[in-house]
């Protein structure tokens, strides 16, 4: 698209570079201070450079009680979430869009309304429930509302998969005597897959980033613990430890950062194709 | 069966049986629950069984609506969500915008940037931004020359630095989605327009804009539920509030009524609070697309 002319062109690209170092200056300056030694993270003067680098701070943040296991753990959380919600969710979208039935637009009104609870207001509740079911200090107290909270938005975005997916293949399918399940599972699954991707993008973002839950539901035994508690370990805000809080930090982004790499050209087209709808 | 989209039977609700039952246990029974808790008395003594709960009626709300804490807390909480949906939009679409005017390799720089913000964990966003703003080793004060000034210590500023935080990790969202929905625009469209000797901002005006309000409406509302709901930063970035609760917003407010004090019929009260204001945003936003005339 030649919309522009040259030195406007040009300009645009230059402040696109600019804006693009502005926004990942953070990331840059995590990165590099978790691999500054002591004395130089504590310097009146930061440079935007290390001459030494360092990995102290990486020790301390491993040297850390159970951090491995936090960090295990919140990958279980996270990844049970994506999964199970996915699954749950290809299910409910297909059937709000291949199927007419009565209360089919009720449900979807629910559906949307359902993306508008705010969770945190639940949390009490949920604590009660958990405490309830004996959840309380378990990796349980995080995935089952995870699962529950990413499932809205899960179905309203896939549901754009699935609808784009053509009738007749569908009848196509039964006609070459293909049964409703294998045509869901082999046939529209891998279909809407690059949907479930862009959706798991999602529900992996707010299982992995959950901070509330993890402070409220995990209570008494830390090794249930997860990765957004270990890091408050060396954050005290009167004296934090911006070594640890950087390194911790680090650790816990590039897991996320590697998954954002992988499905990035499906997150784009994924979007696209959730929202043309 | 002359269409594979099916008639009544079964199915569907077999379909669906999963979704109902993790939806209908883990959040409309929540709700349900939130809004009895609201009802009664319930503090420390009757979770431990020491006391039994009373009746309240709408007592909690009557103490939570004659405490002038509450209505500040709810207007920081609406005009500090406003203040992040406000600037996430503009900031998202405006660079959703340059990046259609690029060629690849800036183009995918300013993404590549983009989603490493997005892909940041709130905790870590906050603790890094905290970091960079530090008054006595982050570069920020160093660049404006501001010496040793404390962003958290003043109300606004201390608003103004976690909107900062908010912003950079939610127009991801916004610029990825609206540019995808710019490249759905037929280039011919734009082209003509061009062509005719419309403006930049005539173009965005006329063209885009009309044929982007679908995508623009989702991001605006998915904005508008993320930033009202703000949790993490605020927890983390103020310390749970900031100074004498300057920087409390309904959520953590609630989490310190519950969690902190035990008063968890009073927390209840202000999740109930933020559940119809934002049943009041959804209902809006149906009856905007039932006038836009969108088919569920």
């Amino acid at each position: 698209m030649n919309l522009l002319r040259r030195p406007w062109r040009l300009a645009a690209e230059a402040s696109a570079f600019l804006i693009a170092l502005v926004v990942a200056f953070p990331l840059y300056w995590m990165v590099l201070s978790a691999f500054k030694p002591a004395g130089e993270i504590e310097s009146s003067e930061p440079r935007p450079w290390t001459l030494a680098p360092s990995l102290d701070s990486f020790r301390r943040v491993f040297g850390q009680q159970d951090f491995g296991r936090y960090f295990v753990n919140s990958l279980v959380v996270a990844c049970s979430v994506v999964i199970v919600s996915a699954l749950i969710a290809f299910l409910a979208a297909t059937a709000v869009t291949r199927f007419r039935f009565r209360f089919r637009t009720t449900l979807l009104i629910m559906f949307l309304v359902a993306q508008m609870v705010p969770v945190e207001a639940l949390t009490i509740p949920l604590f009660f429930q958990m405490r309830d079911f004996g959840l309380l200090n378990t990796l349980g107290s995080l995935i089952l509302p995870h699962i529950a909270f990413s499932l809205p938005f899960a179905i309203w975005m896939l549901r754009g998969f699935v609808k784009a997916v053509p009738e007749a293949l569908e009848e196509a399918a039964y006609i070459d005597g293909a049964s409703r399940a294998r045509f869901l599972w082999q046939i529209l699954f891998p279909l809407v897959l690059p949907g479930l991707v862009a959706t798991s993008v999602f529900s992996f973002i707010s299982a992995w980033n959950d901070f509330l839950f993890a402070k409220s539901f995990i209570i008494s035994d830390t090794s249930q613990s997860t990765l957004p508690m270990a890091l408050l370990v060396f954050y005290k805000p009167d004296e934090p430890d911006w070594g640890g809080v950087m390194a911790a930090s680090t650790v816990m982004t590039i897991p996320v950062l590697v998954f954002f790499v992988l499905v990035q050209r499906r997150l784009v087209s994924g979007l696209g194709g959730a929202v043309k709808d | 069966m002359t269409s594979a989209t099916h008639r009544a039977t079964r199915a569907p609700w077999l379909y669906l049986a999963p979704a109902l039952v993790v939806l209908g246990g883990l959040l409309v029974y929540p709700i349900y629950q939130l809004g009895l808790i609201s009802l009664f008395r319930y503090t420390q003594a009757q979770v431990s069984g020491g006391e039994p709960t009373t009746f309240q009626g709408f007592g909690n709300y009557s103490a939570l609506f004659s405490d002038p804490e509450f209505w500040q807390v709810l207007l920081a909480t609406v005009l500090f969500a406003a203040g992040c949906v406000a600037s996430t939009l503009a900031v998202g679409c405006a660079l959703a915008v340059l990046l259609t005017r690029v060629r690849a390799v800036p183009r995918l720089a300013l993404m590549l940037a983009a989603l490493g913000a997005w892909a940041t964990p709130a905790v870590t966003g906050s603790t890094v931004w905290l970091f960079l703003f530090d008054p006595d080793f982050g570069p920020v004060n160093r660049i404006l020359g501001l010496g040793d000034h404390s962003w958290t210590y003043g109300r606004l500023s201390a608003f103004f630095l976690v909107l900062l935080e908010v912003v950079w990790c939610s127009f991801p969202f916004v610029m990825v989605t609206v540019y995808a929905g710019i490249r759905a625009v037929p280039a011919e469209v734009l082209e003509a327009a061009a062509l005719d000797g419309a403006s930049q901002w005539r173009i965005w005006r006329s063209v885009l804009a009309p044929m982007l309000r679908p995508i623009l409406t989702v991001v605006t509302i998915q904005s508008v539920i993320w930033d009202f709901k703000v949790f993490t930063q605020i927890y983390v970035m103020t310390n749970g509030g900031g100074i004498a609760g300057q920087n409390l917003v309904l959520n953590v407010y609630a989490y310190q009524q519950a969690f902190a004090s035990s008063q968890y019929s009073l927390g209840s009260a202000i999740g109930v609070v933020m559940l119809l204001i934002l049943l009041a945003v959804t209902l809006g936003y149906l009856r905007l697309l039932h006038r836009q005339g969108e088919e569920l």
